[in-house]
């Protein structure tokens, strides 16, 4: 007994960084899913001159924690003929693979649960696909048509859209020449330019295959709701829909994150070398400061008392915040030895700011994409993937490492490779659209098609 | 202590989803247990402290691999499946064949006692912290001693994968 109490004390000592990491995760992820739908449907809303959710807190902030209480006591239905066990199993897995995969990521450098893992980003991206199973299981457990169609939908959309995702990686890491997120990061400082810009093709092609791998419109065909009712979750309800609802929004972020650690250059600012735009280490606590004000401004025009006491509140948890943001950097300045102790901390801080900013402005491209595209067709959106973005992303890996090995000809290095790496992704581009335009001209006519693709829908 | 027990877990989990494969009538409960037997095997990866071929593991065999699997069970008609034989009649080739097998392990282990620090050379085992990175020296054995073995394979999936696009295209 004693030795097992031994054991589990060292093993707490060892790891209480990982474990407290992946405990904050856990804890606050739901949350956060909860808030990018209100941010969705509010942004939605505002694109349709509409309102929005209004109802509950001002201007419906507190609306996702309504929300899911409503989940959380709503009847939990399985149909009689489903598959109990794999009916149970799938939402689950879904969101089991979607939070595992965040283990791998760096959330600023020093919030990261597996630290320096040496498969880095393969691990992400491989644990996140396995959130499909989540998504096959439920949908053939589940006894109905529609799900299976929806299931069957998701795979084939999946395994086609993985290889172009995998294929952009693949030119993205061989600018950083390792898997380990923390020396991705470190290898874009280095060289002073984001990922992003130097291939921006495979940064193209990961950001429309993390569209179709994430189930979101325009790609939504899964879960498109003319046709299949709601695909897959058909049959699901109340917390096991929920489950399915968190696992979607956290593989948003998953996506979202590697994109960004890859090719958006981690948790750096912009230009993190050029020393005169210092002053943008400022800005999470004055955009914690506006936020702030803002509410304080508009507390007169609440309708209800409840309401504008609410807003204050608000107003006081975004001066509190910035008040410990910018306590590590006034706080040295009165005792010079605090400096080095705060450093980490600030930095840690710094990161995640920027971090999560990239991740959002992702997350909000997606949103933009999806109230602006209409829906694609199944065989359209097989034949983009198969005729456009595979082959895009094959030629792009050649061409890129062609022009990386001229580049170390030309000694050229950092902002200058650009020279080399933009006339190639062109050369992609141009080679990729005249396959796809040989492509159509010897494809059967429309009907044709549509009418043998089995499982179009 | 703590590799033994993670070892004899995955070792034993991927032995009973093993069995669980093929005595399930069910099969999409036999291809559950079959990934269920992968990602054991992939923990064994990790055990040994190889870490990307515990990703390999993943992402080939259970993100690809049994993804198509499952893909295709969902398309072909189960019921038909069921109600035909699901064991070929093939008992005694069986038997024999797996007890050909028996007595090669067994003489495997009569003959590990018997003869002490024959086979492969066994190194002194090293901290993990001072392993080298394992991805990295992957690459470095597969592009240096393994070059020819490497290229081969690869033009050997290339056929396959011609193979299967013209056999596919012939229908028209």
């Amino acid at each position: 007994m004693q030795a097992v109490i031994q054991a589990t004390l060292d093993f707490l000592k060892a790891c209480w960084q990982p474990l407290l990491c992946g405990l904050v995760i856990v804890a606050v992820l739901p949350l956060i899913a909860g808030y990018i739908v209100l941010v969705e449907r509010k942004l939605m809303a505002d694109m349709q001159a509409r309102l929005g959710p209004m109802r509950v807190g001002p201007h419906g902030l507190l609306q996702p924690i309504a929300d899911a209480v409503k989940l959380l006591i709503k009847e939990d239905i399985i149909p009689q003929d489903a598959d109990k066990l794999v009916f149970w199993l799938a939402p689950v897995l879904s969101v089991g693979a979607a939070l595992l995969s965040l283990a791998g990521l760096a959330i600023g450098p020093a919030f990261q649960v597996a630290k320096g893992i040496n498969i880095g980003i393969l691990f992400v991206v491989g644990v996140s696909a396995m959130g499909i199973y989540g998504i096959v299981l439920g949908g053939w457990a589940s006894n109905s048509h529609y799900s299976l169609m929806g299931a069957l939908r998701s795979s084939a959309q999946l395994v086609s859209y993985e290889t172009a995702a995998g294929l952009a990686l693949v030119t993205g890491l061989l600018f950083a020449g390792t898997l380990n997120i923390t020396s991705i990061v470190e290898a874009q400082y280095d060289q002073g330019i984001w990922f992003g810009l130097l291939a921006p093709v495979a940064f193209f092609t990961y950001l429309v295959a993390s569209i179709a791998e994430t189930n979101r419109a325009p790609f939504d065909l899964p879960e498109a709701e003319s046709e299949l009712v709601a695909g897959y979750m058909t049959e699901y309800s109340g917390f096991r829909w929920a489950l399915y609802f968190l696992g979607e929004y956290t593989n948003m972020i998953v996506v979202a994150s590697v994109a960004t650690t890859l090719f958006l250059g981690g948790w750096l600012r912009p230009f993190p070398r050029t020393h005169w735009l210092d002053f943008l280490d400022f800005l999470p606590a004055l955009f914690m400061i506006v936020v702030g004000a803002y509410c304080v401004v508009r507390v007169p025009k609440q309708p209800a008392k409840v309401q504008s006491l609410f807003m204050l509140a608000v107003a006081g948890l975004c001066f509190a915040v910035a008040l410990v943001l910018l306590a590590p950097v006034v706080l040295p300045m009165f005792q010079r030895s605090l400096a080095p102790v705060v450093k980490p901390f600030y930095d840690g801080i710094l990161g995640s700011f920027w971090f999560l900013l990239k991740v959002s402005a992702y997350i909000y491209f997606f949103m933009w994409l999806r109230f602006t595209i209409p829906r694609y067709r199944f065989d359209q959106l097989m034949r983009l993937g198969w005729h456009f973005l595979i082959p895009l992303s094959i030629i792009n890996v050649l061409v890129i490492g062609i022009a990386m090995i001229v580049g170390s000809y030309l000694h050229l290095a950092g902002g200058w490779l650009l020279l080399t790496t933009i006339p190639a992704s062109v050369i992609a581009l141009i080679v990729a659209l005249f396959i796809l335009s040989i492509e159509q001209k010897s494809a059967p006519p429309e009907q044709g098609r549509a009418a043998s693709d089995s499982y179009a829908g | 202590m703590l590799d033994k027990v993670i070892f004899y877990f995955f070792a034993g989990l991927a032995v009973i989803s093993a069995v669980l494969t093929v005595t399930r009538r069910n099969i999409v409960h036999s291809a559950i247990f079959l990934i269920t037997a992968l990602l054991a095997t992939a923990g064994i990866f990790l055990q040994l402290r190889a870490e990307f071929l515990f990703i390999a593991q993943i992402i080939l065999y259970v993100g690809g691999i049994m993804v198509l699997f499952i893909f295709v069970i969902m398309l072909v008609n189960l019921d038909v499946a069921v109600r035909q034989m699901q064991f070929a009649r093939q008992k005694w080739v069986a038997l024999l064949i797996s007890l050909a097998l028996a007595a090669q392990v067994g003489l495997m282990f009569w003959s590990a006692g018997k003869l002490p620090g024959q086979g492969l050379p066994v190194s002194e085992a090293v901290p993990a912290a001072q392993l080298p990175p394992n991805s990295e020296e992957v690459a470095r054995s597969l592009f240096s001693s393994y070059l020819l073995p490497f290229e081969i394979a690869s033009v050997l999936l290339l056929v396959a994968m011609i193979g299967a696009v013209v056999m596919a295209k012939k229908r028209t």
